[in-house]
């Protein structure tokens, strides 16, 4: 019982601390190399993610992406699979949302669309998911290179469908009609303002609650039911699952169909919630953010919430940076979102291994 | 229509050049039981370093040879995470991916003040093309004289070069000692370490060749397909290296055709833009675009043969000790 001396604190809290800090440190001489000074454009960030309501709304509203994408990942780990196919799953979800939206938006009220939308986006990115998890469980092909393949072949659908069938007609950029007002997401500030409660004007809309119920549910799926402990059973141990009776080919099937549903709900918040038409290119890498997201979360909601806001700070308070300092561009975010992936995924063992010893030397 | 068709092989073995170099490079690494979901990422590296370094020396090949560092220095680091922290190999490929995605754009933009571009390259700063002899003279005999000057002559270095890797590296996989080490090391690590060899060692190397040929790779996208280097350049090629590994079943001339076969996709696809096929209507480009995901699924589900991989590729090896 090597783990058991482990003060919980030091797996949950510490070591996560000390990756996005060595990870920052990167980042920092980065940002040194390029000759800025890296406190003030740390300064520059913070106040941009954090400083003022409208830039807490980005915030939360780039964190409502991850943590879709985030805990879509983070359900696929816990059963031992890598679904890198978020962003494919996100981008047909968005298509589910679209399609609906277009179709329903002029006779039926808002009410009725909202619950719809929701199903479809569900529906459509656990449909691109059901492919590769099929694949995975029932021939054996390995669900990295199936759901990576899915990511292109989603991205050349969508280009083929919005230039050829759903481009608004006599304009040139590839995108649909804007829906009917009464197919929009409403925003946190025009949700919360007959409460009493004024915020500032911001893009983070409705979809963020649908997150935050997302996790909640995640959680009590993982941790409290049958099906949950027969998914963190078979992401531990494949063969005693399957020795405990476990169906792992069905328990995989439904994983990839619920992580592909999560995926898809970003198409709630970007389509539905903020851009109102269907559009190119609407997922903009938050697929990927969710390995980091996910791996810095520890693959507990939780832990995805807060890693999903720090992501989502990083995003805004990038553009903010990128606005102040000119020679900083938005990208060194995604530098940054690599660097937790290397030290809290990659690396994982190297740092985990160490801190954990101090502490198992300290208790014995 | 022949020398339409020649046109468009010839356009293939352009757009494959790439693949290949990736491809092979990914098969050293896979070979040796290492998964490199990086190509993508050192070839993005490699093109970035190529160009800008061609841009400041002036000369393409002081620029091939950083690409190559910059690749074999994020190889390393994808080895040190695998190899030695037994880390998660298709995480560690993402981080390099995403790492190099953002850096590339971060200092290209400090250095060359152009939006993460690196300026146009013009003259030695680029690989140019190599007539090869007696291609302007035999250019006007039929048939074969377009074969000739055309599809065979005509290419930059590196083009032959990557052509030249599938038999050199069918040698060293199948033909040396290394090479049979290489694959053990793949197959069943265990038994390499019984016979006191170092697996960490072997499989280090194998990283190492794999950043080189990433690199070439790369300094072929920036220094001599294109002239410079653009955002997200490599633009899933590294990805679609890793289906023709897998296409080609981990076996350098099968890669190579696989190779061959998506880049002559490609090339079709940018031809059959609007064109009418008499019975069929038109072709969206996209669905031949896709063509090689689609294939590659295909394969994998085994429907259309079977892919089974280096047994104990992606999984890290324990030494056991006493």
């Amino acid at each position: 019982m090597k783990q058991a001396s482990v003060p919980v604190w030091v797996n949950v809290g510490l070591i996560p601390l000390i990756n996005i800090l060595l990870a920052f440190a990167v980042s920092g001489l980065v940002i040194l190399a390029i000759g800025e000074n890296p406190i003030e454009a740390a300064g520059y960030l913070i106040y941009g993610a954090f400083g003022y309501e409208e830039g807490i709304g980005y915030t939360l509203y780039y964190a409502t992406n991850l943590i879709f994408t985030g805990l879509a990942v983070s359900i696929a780990f816990k059963a031992g699979l890598f679904n890198i196919g978020g962003e494919g799953q996100a981008y047909i979800g968005g298509l589910g949302v679209g399609l609906l939206c277009l179709w329903l938006d002029s006779s039926m009220p808002f009410i009725v669309i909202l619950p719809l939308a929701v199903i479809a986006s569900a529906v459509f990115g656990a449909a691109w998911a059901y492919i590769p998890a099929y694949l995975q469980a029932r021939r054996g092909s390995h669900i990295v290179i199936t759901t990576i393949m899915f990511n292109f072949i989603a991205s050349s659908l969508m280009v083929y469908l919005l230039v050829n069938w759903l481009k608004e007609e006599g304009r040139m950029a590839a995108n649909s009609r804007t829906f009917a007002e009464n197919a929009w997401m409403p925003y946190m500030h025009e949700i919360l303002s007959p409460l009493g409660i004024n915020i500032s004007d911001s893009p983070l809309n409705g979809a963020f609650i649908l997150a935050l119920i997302c996790c909640a549910f995640i959680w009590g799926l993982i941790w409290h039911t049958r099906w949950g402990y027969q998914l963190r059973t078979l992401g531990t141990n494949a063969t005693a699952a399957q020795y405990a009776g476990i169906d792992n080919a069905k328990v995989t099937i439904w994983v990839m169909l619920i992580s592909g549903g999560l995926a898809g709900f970003v198409g709630i918040n970007e389509i539905m919630g903020v851009n109102h038409n269907l559009l190119l290119n609407f997922t903009a890498g938050y697929g990927f953010a969710g390995i980091a997201v996910s791996l810095m979360g520890r693959n507990h909601p939780i832990g995805i919430i807060l890693s999903a806001t720090l992501f989502g700070a990083l995003y805004q308070g990038g553009a903010e940076l990128a606005f102040e300092m000119p020679t900083i561009t938005p990208e060194i975010v995604v530098v940054i979102q690599g660097l937790v992936i290397l030290f809290s995924g990659a690396l994982e063992h190297m740092l985990k291994d160490r801190v954990e010893g101090l502490f198992i030397r300290k208790a014995a | 229509m022949f020398e339409t068709l020649i046109l468009i092989l010839d356009a293939t073995l352009r757009v494959s050049t790439p693949l290949i170099l990736a491809a092979l490079a990914g098969l050293f690494s896979e070979r040796a039981g290492i998964v490199d979901i990086g190509l993508e990422g050192k070839m993005l590296g490699g093109a970035f370093a190529a160009a800008a370094a061609a841009s400041v020396f002036g000369s393409a090949w002081i620029g091939l040879g950083f690409a190559i560092i910059a690749s074999v220095g994020l190889a390393l680091v994808h080895g040190f995470a695998c190899i030695t922290h037994r880390g998660d190999h298709i995480v560690s490929g993402v981080a390099i991916n995403t790492v190099v995605a953002g850096l590339t754009i971060t200092l290209g933009l400090d250095w060359f003040s152009m939006g993460g571009q690196t300026p146009a390259l013009s003259g030695d700063e680029r690989f140019f093309a190599i007539t090869l002899p007696f291609a302007d003279a035999l250019a006007d005999v039929p048939v074969i004289g377009l074969i000739y000057s055309e599809l065979i002559s005509g290419h930059n270095i590196l083009v032959y070069l990557a052509f030249a890797l599938v038999p050199a590296t069918y040698w060293v996989v199948f033909k040396t000692r290394f090479g049979l080490r290489l694959r053990a090391v793949g197959e069943n690590p265990h038994a390499v370490d019984t016979a006191g060899i170092s697996v960490a060692f072997i499989r280090y190397r194998a990283v190492i060749i794999c950043g080189v040929l990433c690199g070439i790779a790369g300094a072929y996208l920036s220094t001599a397909h294109n002239a410079g280097f653009l955002k997200d350049m490599s633009a899933g090629k590294g990805y679609m290296a890793l289906a023709a590994l897998i296409f080609g079943k981990w076996r350098p001339v099968p890669v190579m055709f696989a190779c061959l076969l998506f880049g002559f996709l490609d090339a079709v696809a940018v031809r059959m833009q609007g064109v009418v096929v008499p019975g069929i209507g038109e072709i969206p480009v996209q669905a031949i675009e896709v063509l090689p995901y689609v294939l590659t699924v295909l394969l994998l589900a085994g429907f259309i043969g079977k892919a089974v991989g280096p047994k104990a590729v992606g999984r890290p090896y324990v030494k056991e000790r006493a």
